[in-house]
């Protein structure tokens, strides 16, 4: 098992490398899902994403603020089954004001800089899920909690 | 990254490009070409990765499948990729590099930017004109703009519509740039080794000057064909000189001819030889007939670009390279339309409205249809040679605008082309003031309602003068016996929901114009200035333009209707009943047929499809939510109802009168410039266009969320 640091450490990296990630949100006919552009904050408390307040991840949001996120480091191959790591984060969703040169406008934009137009947009909110805790998955079935003190 | 060109081989050709690879050839051949210098395509490549700009071209590129855009969509997609390198950036290490290269060489004298495309200059297929070329260009700074210009003209709209050709991809297209001392001859032009009309003779056009206005069109230059054997001039026209190009202080200028150059020919019969033997020269080197241009300074013939003839061909995107018009060719397009065309077009629709058509014998009838016939055959033909090219006028301001200013938003020039007085907004204002009338008075609803006998003669004048004035512009609607009726109804709805106004303009229109003319240094504002009047012009007439084919077009069909009326039980006409009720349908169908939605999504009953969420282009800001009225055929038009979402294939201006009574547009047909945005930004509405499948996929009835800022459209199906 990997010692503390070193979870830490490949987690950011597999966070701070992969584009997008899947967002769970739920409503009262069941689960959804959705394919989100994500950042991470250094110390991996906080996972920043964007959408329009049209959407229906937003609509489900806004009933339950309880989130999961799963990021991955997969390539489709065979070997991912022993190569790949998975994360799931669990968290709480919050909206996070869009100020010019806010830190975390300043983190998502610099992760991805094609979405600025987008999010600009007066009908598209930057999110933050403050996350409690992750669910690490290596090496097929090898599964840690990472809890983050509060 | 950098070339002198000596360096340039074979080996290199892929990294310096076409244009740089002939040039290299020659200078090592000994023929005269101006100093330069070739910024390979890594430097390229580095841009676009450092700045992370090949994200954002991705994004852009992908918006929509391109195969479904029109010319129009290409344009703006090109347009909004160039303000991206316009707006970025240099990474400081790469400006430092190419200033070091760059500086010693040319310091502060003039140069030419130009593009070098792998590939490009190489085959038989025609990508002339597709990149951009710079000339007199001056500093480092005005040289590093310059670079991103071309390297952005990689994605350039007619570059966009010959992708395939290209193999047009944002991971791998790359381009080099060429940077040339400016040669500024006494006379320039270009020289076909082979005439691509007669395998016999070579070709040499020639103007006073820089060749910018050659190549342009701008200047009409003097011919010489040539016995390609003997070198002898067959035939020499010469063409009516009064402008020639020189180098300005910041660009280029036109300037009169001086008076003795007006009947002289641009090359004296020695250098008239010394360009053909120079073509030949190059033919033999190459291996194949070129097209050169070259520049003529103190006797010294200079080439400036040598390539393979291409032959053009009946590709129809050779009509959308030929409406890139000059501004000097808009100019005189514009006094054209403006003092002719449309006068003439008004006249013509008005003699059609006020001739009593009920009172001509059949046979008078007849020769009345076949005469307007040929009056609407006449301006549509106009319209597709002369209005659509001066449409342009717009696009030129457009990118003349984001060139000098670099806006953050490539579309802030529409705000100073906005309250442009435009037939459709005034015909908007007139029922506007109809339906305001009625908001002011319940009594006056109540009579229109149910005692039209006791409307007050002010409003009934008032709603005649509407009538008299744009009652022909409500789409052929005009003489269908429903349409006071359904005008009635529009004025009702449109009474029954708070005035839509206008959007306000935060700045007025002349603070706007004197902002933007003092972006240029005094010698370019009157430039700077004309070109924006050429651009209101331009917005104004795709407009109005419409509207007067549109009266056109109604008088056919109400002489067509007529005679059908009248000849309905006449056995002795049936021949001619036939051909005209077929005309009738087929100048409905036109209509009807832009209209009529695309194909169902899916056919296989194992599935159902339901959209939820449709991407267009933005092209008005604002949301909006409310119920979908899909509009397939004109009549339609009149059951929209207020806070309803017009959707529908293509708006044109005699449309537009609705708009006063929906809270949105969405379109199939894309665009930042056409109607249905136009007149969306002018009411300040959302709108959405260039979905290919928004009448099809969209059911009148429908909640849609239409959000004007990203162009996405949400069907809420539940």
């Amino acid at each position: 098992m990997h010692k503390n640091n070193e979870i830490k450490h490949e987690l950011l990296k597999v966070c701070q490398t992969q584009k997008l990630a899947v967002l769970c949100t739920h409503n009262q006919e069941g689960p959804y899902g959705s394919l989100v552009a994500f950042a991470v904050t250094k110390n991996l408390r906080e996972i920043l994403f964007a959408t329009l307040r049209t959407t229906r991840k937003y609509a489900n949001m806004t009933k339950d603020k309880r989130v999961a996120l799963l990021v991955d480091n997969r390539s489709n191959k065979t070997a991912d089954f022993r190569r790949a790591m998975a994360a799931t984060a669990i968290g709480q969703i919050r909206e996070i004001p869009k100020r010019k040169n806010s830190r975390h406008l300043k983190l998502y934009l610099e992760k991805h800089p094609h979405l600025k137009e987008f999010i600009e947009a007066p009908t598209c909110v930057l999110l933050c899920i403050t996350v409690d805790k992750y669910y690490i998955v290596n090496r097929f079935q090898e599964v840690v909690e990472l809890h983050l003190k509060k | 990254m950098i070339y002198q060109l000596k360096q340039v081989n074979e080996s290199n050709k892929m990294l310096v490009g076409g244009k740089a690879y002939a040039l290299a050839k020659l200078a090592n051949h000994s023929i005269k070409i101006p100093k330069s210098i070739c910024l390979g395509v890594s430097a390229y490549k580095r841009f676009v990765r450092d700045t992370e700009l090949v994200g954002c071209i991705q994004m852009e590129f992908h918006r929509k499948d391109i195969s479904q855009m029109r010319w129009e969509e290409m344009w703006d997609a090109s347009l909004r990729i160039q303000n991206m390198f316009q707006t970025t950036n240099w990474p400081a290490e790469l400006r430092d590099e190419i200033i070091n290269a760059v500086e010693p060489g040319f310091g502060t004298q003039p140069v030419v930017i130009r593009s070098s495309a792998p590939g490009e200059d190489t085959n038989k297929t025609s990508f002339a004109g597709l990149h951009e070329s710079y000339v007199n260009i001056r500093g480092i700074k005005s040289i590093l703009e310059h670079i991103k210009l071309v390297w952005a003209s990689l994605w350039s709209d007619a570059a966009l519509m010959y992708r395939r050709e290209l193999g047009l991809e944002v991971e791998t297209s790359q381009m080099a740039v060429l940077i040339q001392e400016l040669i500024t001859g006494e006379s320039s032009g270009i020289v076909f080794s082979q005439s691509p009309v007669d395998a016999s003779q070579a070709v040499i056009e020639s103007v006073y000057g820089l060749n910018q206005a050659l190549v342009d069109g701008s200047i009409e230059p003097d011919r010489w064909n040539l016995d390609r054997k003997s070198g002898a001039i067959l035939s020499c026209q010469a063409a009516v000189k009064t402008k020639m190009m020189i180098p300005g202080k910041h660009g280029l200028d036109m300037v009169i001819l001086p008076s003795a150059k007006i009947e002289k020919p641009c090359l004296e019969a020695k250098q008239v030889q010394q360009i053909f033997q120079l073509s030949q020269k190059l033919e033999s080197l190459f291996q194949e007939p070129q097209d050169v241009e070259w520049t003529i300074r103190q006797d010294m013939p200079y080439t400036l670009q040598s390539r393979p003839i291409t032959i053009k061909t009946d590709d129809p995107r050779n009509w959308y390279m030929s409406l890139r018009r000059s501004f000097e060719d808009l100019q005189n397009l514009k006094s054209d339309i403006q003092d002719k065309l449309i006068p003439q077009m008004i006249r013509e629709g008005e003699m059609m409205t006020n001739m009593d058509i009920t009172q001509l014998s059949n046979k008078e009838l007849q020769r009345e249809i076949e005469r307007r016939k040929e009056v609407y055959k006449k301006w549509q033909d106009i319209y597709w040679d002369k209005f659509i090219p001066f449409a342009h006028g717009v696009r030129l301001f457009g990118q003349f605008y984001n060139q000098a200013i670099k806006p953050e938003d490539p579309y802030e020039f529409l705000e100073l082309l906005a309250n442009t007085p435009m037939l459709s907004t005034r015909r908007n204002d007139m029922l506007e003031q109809l339906a305001q009338r009625l908001r002011e008075s319940p009594a006056l609803i109540d009579n229109l309602r149910h005692h039209p006998e006791r409307l007050d003669e002010n409003f009934k004048q008032q709603l005649q003068d509407f009538l008299d004035g744009y009652g022909n512009q409500a789409w052929g609607l005009a003489d269908t016996p429903e349409f006071h009726d359904n005008l009635i109804n529009l004025l009702l709805e449109m009474a029954a929901a708070p005035p839509k106004t206008k959007k306000t303009v935060t700045k007025t229109i002349a603070s706007l114009e004197r902002q933007y003319l003092s972006f240029f240094p005094k010698d370019k504002q009157d430039y700077a200035s004309e070109i924006l009047k050429l651009a209101r012009v331009s917005y104004q007439l795709r407009d109005d333009d419409n509207i007067y084919l549109g009266r056109i077009e109604n008088g056919v069909i109400t002489a067509l209707q007529e005679f059908l009326h009248r000849t309905k039980k006449q056995s002795e006409s049936q021949r001619d009943f036939m051909n005209y009720e077929e005309m009738l349908a087929s100048l409905k169908k036109i209509k009807e047929s832009s209209l009529r939605g695309l194909t169902t999504y899916i056919s296989d009953p194992a599935f159902v499809v339901k959209a939820r969420q449709l991407t267009g282009q933005p092209t008005s800001g604002g949301l909006a939510t409310g119920r979908a009225r899909v509009i397939s055929e004109p009549q339609q038009l009149f059951e929209i109802k207020s806070g309803e979402i017009l959707v529908c294939d293509s708006i044109d201006p005699n449309m537009t009168f609705v708009i006063p009574i929906v809270t949105a547009i969405v379109e199939r047909r894309g665009g930042m410039l056409i109607h249905g945005a136009i007149i969306a930004r002018e009411y300040g509405i959302p709108c959405v266009t260039g979905i290919p499948e928004a009448t099809s996929l969209i059911k009148t009835g429908f909640d849609l969320t239409v959000d004007g800022f990203t162009g996405i459209v949400t069907i809420h199906t539940e």
